[in-house]
């Protein structure tokens, strides 16, 4: 039997066509972020100094430095932490670990999921009526954390999830043999085992947190306080907020165009410091577990 | 006592496929029992009736008797955790934790309550002892147990099986997915381990079950086809089935 003509045309060239096409849209992607980066560098990087960093805004916030929008910012991420974790990853064991798959456990997901997917202004009008209003918190501190929280708490929920989904289930099974109960076995095996993955997670949730502005808008961050807050029922200023009131509604706005950029300049490395620092961590504590 | 572990008329359904067929069957201590047959023939789940560790698969229904030291193990008031520290298991693929030697074997005295370090320390160089690895890991205990080769790791895992003095080991084709000599080794030590304990051995390897076995069973589409002396079975089987397997025509 003659084998058909031409089976294999061109399969060469096509492979090196798709291939160069994805190398190439990839390239584009970096590129982009590079732009990016460069730009807010470029503009950016003339007005960072020591001063910038630890001083309060001056006239009008077109002098002076950022220091009580870098203290907020610090002390709603500590905030929503404090929040967020210790619900988020305690309800990812129990959605992970306990509930079968059941309608409720589908449930659950399905409600976390589109937890995740609501707009983040809407958190923060929810924060507003709720924290603000309703419980009397005021704008505050601990209004604005709360809020943030909520807004994490989805993220935290899923990516402590798949850490937990990642253990083998053999771990486990070996754990209940030994006559280990469920919360042992959870405690002494499963969790130390996520425990990278999980911690990875959590810090990745921080860098989003750091660079929110909706949520804050209502219940928390404010227009110009020169001052640093003295408890959890202070306003704030905040990095993401800052940058948005002078960029729009300052008193000079083109004035104050460096300022805006240097704000941007601290966010962002704030954000790739706390990246750079999940991925250590995460390697150091697999190098770790895998030791011990 | 005559019977250690005992099941009458025993079924068992996942969902609504019917896995385990009217199983009625005794094993007497101090005995080696092998569970052959091809695979899905139910012999792992038969296996696993007996620290219930069915029960972590949903959809599972057993109906019949099950008993183990004369006790019915699927009675109401049955405290699971303490069952499985009488009935040990082993698994297919070596599970040990991502701990050190040490800990890997301290585990199952930890998660019972037991914090007396000298009683610890001693119950580990025994358990090692037992499970022929002490001399290949007695100057790494803080080393990681995934530094030891598969084998080790295999042999390991019986320490830590051993340690919480269990009167029945299960194993599920132990030494499936290791070489030769590894292989070699858990056999030897099975020999050995059947003194002081009952052992149930699921495998896919006809030599090995010849090997390491007092009793064989053979089971096939969820039904126990024969049982009785490994000789026996081996060298005059009653059954056409299982004659059939066992020379390797099907399986």
């Amino acid at each position: 039997m003659e084998w058909p003509k031409n089976t294999e045309r061109n399969k060469n060239l096509r492979q090196v066509i798709a291939f160069t096409s994805f190398k190439l849209l990839s390239y584009a992607v970096v590129m982009i972020l590079f732009l990016i980066l460069a730009q807010i560098i470029y503009k950016g990087i003339s007005v960072i100094s020591w001063e910038f960093l630890t001083a309060m805004p001056e006239d009008g916030m077109t002098k002076g430095g950022i220091f009580p929008a870098i203290v907020g910012t610090f002390y709603l991420v500590l905030g929503s932490m404090v929040f967020a974790f210790p619900i988020g990853v305690l309800s990812a064991i129990y959605i992970n670990e306990y509930t079968k798959d059941s309608f409720y456990k589908r449930f659950i997901k399905l409600m976390t999921n589109s937890l995740a997917g609501i707009p983040s202004i809407v958190f923060g009008l929810f924060g507003m009526t709720l924290f603000v209003n309703t419980l009397g918190f005021g704008d505050s501190i601990l209004a604005g954390s709360l809020t943030l929280g909520l807004l994490t708490l989805p993220v935290v929920i899923r990516t402590t999830e798949e850490a937990l989904k990642s253990v083998d289930d053999s771990f486990r099974h070996g754990g209940y043999a030994l006559g280990a109960t469920k919360l042992q076995t959870i405690r002494r095996v499963v969790l130390p085992i996520a425990f990278p993955n999980i911690i990875t997670g959590l810090i990745l949730s921080i860098g989003r947190v750091s660079g929110e502005t909706a949520p804050i808008l209502f219940t928390v961050a404010a227009y110009f306080l020169p001052k640093l807050p003295t408890g959890i029922f202070d306003q704030v200023m905040a990095l993401p907020y800052h940058l948005y009131v002078i960029s729009t509604s300052g008193t000079n706005v083109a004035e104050s165009q460096p300022i805006a950029y240097g704000t941007a300049l601290v966010l962002i490395m704030i954000v790739l410091l706390v990246n750079i620092a999940a991925n250590t961590l995460r390697r150091y504590l697999g190098k770790k577990v895998k030791m011990n | 006592m005559n019977h250690i572990i005992a099941t009458e008329k025993l079924n068992l359904y996942y969902n609504d496929f019917h896995a385990l067929k009217n199983i009625s069957m005794q094993m007497r201590p101090n005995t080696v029992t092998a569970l052959i047959g091809p695979s899905g023939c139910g012999k792992s789940t038969y296996l696993r009736l007996f620290n219930r560790m069915n029960d972590l698969i949903d959809g599972v229904k057993i109906t019949g008797d099950v008993r183990v030291e004369g006790k019915d193990i699927y009675a109401k008031n049955t405290d699971v955790v303490e069952l499985r520290r009488k009935v040990g298991m082993v698994f297919q693929k070596p599970n040990p934790f991502p701990k050190t030697i040490f800990e890997n074997v301290a585990y199952g005295l930890r998660v019972n309550g037991i914090n007396d370090n000298g009683f610890i320390k001693d119950k580990i160089e025994q358990s090692l002892v037992q499970a022929a690895l002490w001399d290949e890991v007695k100057d790494k205990l803080n080393k990681s147990a995934f530094e030891l080769s598969g084998g080790q790791q295999q042999r390991l895992c019986i320490a830590r099986a051993l340690a919480i003095e269990p009167s029945i080991i299960l194993m599920d084709e132990p030494a499936s997915a290791l070489d030769p000599i590894s292989t070699a080794k858990i056999e030897e030590l099975i020999y050995e381990l059947k003194e002081n304990y009952t052992i149930v051995i699921v495998t896919h390897n006809m030599q090995q079950a010849g090997r390491v076995s007092d009793n064989t069973a053979f089971f096939y589409l969820g039904e126990l086809i024969e049982y009785g002396e490994t000789k026996e079975i081996f060298t005059n089987p009653k059954d056409k089935k299982t004659q059939n397997y066992i020379t390797g025509r099907f399986g």
